[in-house]
């Protein structure tokens, strides 16, 4: 069951990856009862991201319910919800953040001054500001290789260097890009290959035929925060 | 130079020195010592950034009584409200360059701005305010310099450089000057406005942030902006003028009464706010001024922001402060000091809420501290250089520039309105 979900997605991206890109509108629907909060999610995005201490893409929100002992708890894993109309773009004062053809919103690197506006902007708490630190870098006496291995966001190798502490993405904003640089090699983001619970479907929201979209358009979706006019492109089913 | 000059040339050095120790760590490490972080992720150099571009503006508004509406009760505060202004508005741009993960990258502003973005905006009008401000302290000294440039020792070719070549020094060149004065003051009423509303609505305009998500913010913003100003200048007068509050007394006293009437519609504004946002059970609206009032950080609210910003200011000028010029400036001082409990308020509660209730619990890492900021040394290190070097350029500026006008006053012949006298 689950080879065939992800097999199906494989065979949806590669069917939107032949489109031109403002076409396509890459989106994502979570499953909350298929989520168990195991957090695969969160730690496949460090992992491929590679993003350092206080920098986090994805988050899993937990609530208890009840009075221990009776308890239950309920998990909602967070992305960014690549808004289609999203706050944080337009109060980047210098350009360097913008929403891409296919819906997905990207930061330039090279542009941003690292005035954390997007931050103080976004209402899913979706952005990260790279402060320059290291899990082990000054920590341990034995710097640890994930450390100093590079990114490859927006198809690029980005080496964080602590004797540089003045290149990027040091000292920018970083954000959740659907892994970007994976959807361009005709691969799945990480959080979804990397789901226990195939609580995750990932495509293009503009394929009728997409499995994305056939979820998308149950009635039991919900977006967070509709009431901001944000308009996500992550969709929960409850 | 008088002793009370000296001491504040020996705090602001010390200042200075303490700073350097943050300024290093900060140029050298980046922004890895800092307390804040993603979760809160404008802090304590943001509230020293808005705090001077408060005192800023509100100095500058005070000085356009003076020479555009014709106060001229104020007159001999008139050099020294510009002077205060443009050293505010350095000290607040150094606050916000320092703050930047890439500071060297602050002039991408200029070549690259989306005016979409009330950032973009307000930092064009900064540099058009900055500009204005300079040519128009300019006018207001020139015949000065133009005078002195025979003086002796520094100030004597320091005056010749400033004269820019001028050498009248006559009523007609005089009439000019102030006439020149009083366009750029009319005109730099309205910038002052927008470029410190347009400061608030940066706030404002975060749809995700409640708190500031309101209309009544950027006149908030103002109208604090005023009185802090109002307060400093009152402040200044009395001390920072030679002799000020026995010679000037009428000034002094005359300053504390217009800081009564700026106060008094903060209060307002502060209690609209407050109650308004108690009342209803929306967390985002809630919390922000609930945790102001009674979270851990109340004393800021109580003791700085009501007592010190406004209460005791309140109290002071409308008793003794009425009669003596000491107990205004007093008052003043208090105030202006008070306000930067006031400027915290306004950033850090912004970050009070989760965006997404239990975030702050999802993930375990340094700088993930929703609702726990605390400012690290490094970055009262770094606020204490700006205090330093705000020190530092003022007694500079009020050694070499002729910051009181000598013998006859400033205002233009043109103006004869006796408003306030």
């Amino acid at each position: 069951m689950l080879e065939n979900i992800l097999l199906r997605m494989q065979e949806d991206l590669r069917r939107a990856l032949a489109k031109p890109v403002a076409d396509r509108h890459w989106g994502m629907v979570i499953d909350l009862k298929k989520c168990v909060g195991c957090n695969a999610c969160t730690v496949a995005c460090k992992v491929e991201n590679n993003t350092p201490p206080g920098v986090t893409y994805h988050v899993v929100i937990e609530e208890e319910i009840g009075r221990y002992p009776n308890v239950t708890r309920r998990f909602l894993p967070r992305p960014c919800l690549q808004c289609q109309h999203p706050p944080c773009v337009h109060v980047c004062p210098v350009n360097a953040t913008y929403k891409r053809a296919d819906g997905v919103v990207v930061v330039v690197y090279e542009a941003c001054i690292g005035c954390r506006y997007c931050l103080a902007a976004c209402p899913y708490g979706a952005r990260s500001s790279d402060l320059g630190q290291f899990y082990t870098v000054g920590q341990t006496p034995q710097v640890a290789a994930y450390d100093l291995q590079p990114s490859f966001e927006y198809g690029r190798e980005w080496k964080r260097d602590p004797a540089h502490r003045w290149a990027s993405p040091i000292g920018n904003a970083r954000k959740c890009t659907f892994c970007l640089h994976r959807l361009e090699k005709g691969m799945l983001p990480a959080c979804i290959t990397t789901c226990i619970g195939a609580a995750r479907y990932f495509g293009d929201l503009n394929d009728p035929h997409s499995l994305v979209t056939r979820q998308a358009a149950s009635p039991q979706v919900m977006r967070l925060k509709e009431e901001l006019g944000t308009e996500p492109s992550v969709y929960y089913l409850l | 130079m008088n002793k009370r000059l000296l001491i504040v040339l020996l705090i602001g050095l010390a200042t200075l020195g303490v700073g350097i120790v943050g300024m290093i760590d900060r140029l050298s490490n980046g922004l890895v010592n800092v307390g804040w972080g993603t979760p809160v992720p404008w802090a304590l150099w943001v509230v020293f950034y808005i705090y001077f571009i408060g005192l800023s503006a509100g100095s500058f508004l005070v000085s356009s009584l003076i020479y555009v509406f014709g106060f001229e009760r104020f007159e001999a505060a008139g050099r020294l409200a510009i002077f205060t202004a443009l050293v505010s508005l350095l000290t607040a741009l150094v606050f916000i360059v320092v703050d930047l993960g890439r500071m060297e990258r602050a002039f991408f502003i200029y070549l690259r701005p989306s005016f979409a973005s009330p950032l973009a905006w307000i930092v064009w009008l900064y540099t058009a305010y900055l500009l204005l401000l300079l040519v128009e302290a300019w006018f207001l000294m020139r015949r000065d310099f133009a005078a002195g440039r025979q003086t002796g020792g520094l100030k004597g070719p320091l005056y010749r450089f400033l004269a820019l070549g001028t050498r009248e020094d006559n009523a007609a060149a005089r009439a000019r000057d102030m006439k020149v004065v009083r366009v750029l003051g009319a005109i730099g009423v309205p910038l002052a406005i927008a470029f410190h509303g347009g400061t608030g609505s940066v706030f404002a305009v975060t749809v995700a942030r409640a708190y500031w998500y309101t209309g009544l913010f950027p006149l908030m913003f103002l109208v604090s902006a005023l009185a802090s100003g109002g307060a400093l200048l009152t402040a200044l007068a009395a001390f920072a003028l030679p002799n000020g509050y026995r010679r000037h007394k009428d000034l002094v006293i005359g300053l504390g009464q217009l800081l009564i009437l700026l106060l008094f519609v903060d209060v307002l504004m502060e209690i609209a706010e407050v109650l308004v946002s108690l009342y209803g059970t929306a967390p985002a609206h809630f919390i922000p001024i609930h945790d102001q009032l009674f979270g851990p950080n109340w004393y800021i609210f109580w003791g700085l922001g009501v007592g010190c910003a406004l209460a005791l200011p309140l109290l002071l000028l409308s008793t003794v402060g009425r009669k003596s010029a000491l107990w205004a400036g007093l008052a003043g001082l208090v105030s202006a000091i008070g306000f930067i409990g006031v400027r915290w308020n306004i950033v850090l509660p912004g970050f009070a809420v989760e965006e997404l209730p239990g975030i702050g619990q999802s993930f375990f890492e340094p700088h993930w501290m929703y609702g726990r900021y605390v400012p690290s040394a490094m970055e009262w290190q770094v606020t204490m250089f700006g205090i330093g070097l705000a020190l530092l350029l003022f007694v500079v500026g009020y050694i070499l520039l002729p910051l009181e006008a000598k013998e006859a006053p400033d205002s233009a012949p043109a103006i004869s309105m006796e408003v306030g006298t």
